[in-house]
């Protein structure tokens, strides 16, 4: 299993309240992963920059899963996507997409700006580089051949 | 996601309504692309106006557009992005390479 931590680990701490679901692994589903999540999202009651920031990060991470990780889509027949969110009380928000597919050989590589598999899609590259940006944490550890886990994190209010 | 256009000389404006996403940019780039095709503009405006989310597959529509436009020795410029969407576009560094605009009143 190769893992890197852009930076430290979460920290253990029950959360105040909590999410999962999944869903088919098709395009149309990036805005209802980024609507889940807002709706969750706002019983912290956050700002606008903040929750367009974690709605941003999820759809990079949810697209990353339907585009890449079930590319293959013979292989793939069932593909679902894994989306899961817990809340801390100093407000801190963890989100985690995991998907059953392919995994990233290079996460290093995967994860530096402008990298993209496929330039004639007019990939822009720039998905984890994004994800990256707008969160405090981000984690990413995958298996190839079986998926990969990506779990972003960030504090949405001030108290 | 929601588009329609509209054409002025040799000036194509595109005005986008919604989210664009991977999955709307996929879609839009072919009907964009088309329309591209058959009026020639040399200026191609996208009016961000209303377009309220966009992540990194709407910075891969809007570069590929640009490169477009290049090629065909014509211009492109955002109209109006709000500030998450400014916020994306200087993140992937494009700003250098695409020209921003505040227009008071937008038609359509």
């Amino acid at each position: 299993m190769k893992s890197v931590a852009v930076l430290k680990k979460p920290k253990m701490i029950t959360g105040v309240n909590s999410f999962e679901c999944s869903f088919d692994a098709k395009s149309i589903n990036e805005s209802f992963a980024r609507l889940l999540v807002s709706a969750f999202v706002s019983q912290l009651d956050p700002t606008v920059a903040d929750m367009t920031d974690l709605k941003t990060a999820v759809s990079e991470a949810v697209t990353n899963c339907i585009v890449h990780a079930y590319r293959d889509r013979e292989k793939y027949k069932n593909a679902r996507v894994y989306l899961s969110g817990v809340y801390f009380p100093d407000g801190t928000v963890s989100i985690t997409v995991k998907d059953k597919g392919c995994g990233i050989d290079d996460i290093k590589q995967a994860m530096e700006p402008l990298y993209t598999t496929s330039p004639s899609d007019e990939r822009s590259g720039m998905g984890f580089t994004v994800i990256a940006g707008l969160s405090d944490k981000l984690k990413v550890s995958s298996d190839v051949g079986k998926g990969t886990t990506v779990t972003i994190e960030k504090k949405v209010f001030g108290g | 996601m929601y588009v329609n256009y509209e054409t002025e000389g040799k000036t194509l404006t595109v005005h986008l309504y919604g989210e664009l996403d991977h999955h709307y940019a996929s879609l839009l780039r072919v009907e964009v692309d088309a329309r591209i095709k058959r009026e020639k503009p040399k200026e191609l405006l996208l009016e961000l106006t209303n377009m309220v989310f966009m992540d990194s597959s709407g910075l891969g529509f809007i570069m590929g557009r640009l490169r477009k436009m290049q090629k065909n020795e014509g211009t492109m410029m955002l109209v109006n992005p709000n500030r998450a969407v400014e916020r994306m576009i200087n993140m992937a560094g494009i700003d250098k390479f695409i020209k921003i605009i505040r227009k008071e009143s937008v038609t359509k």
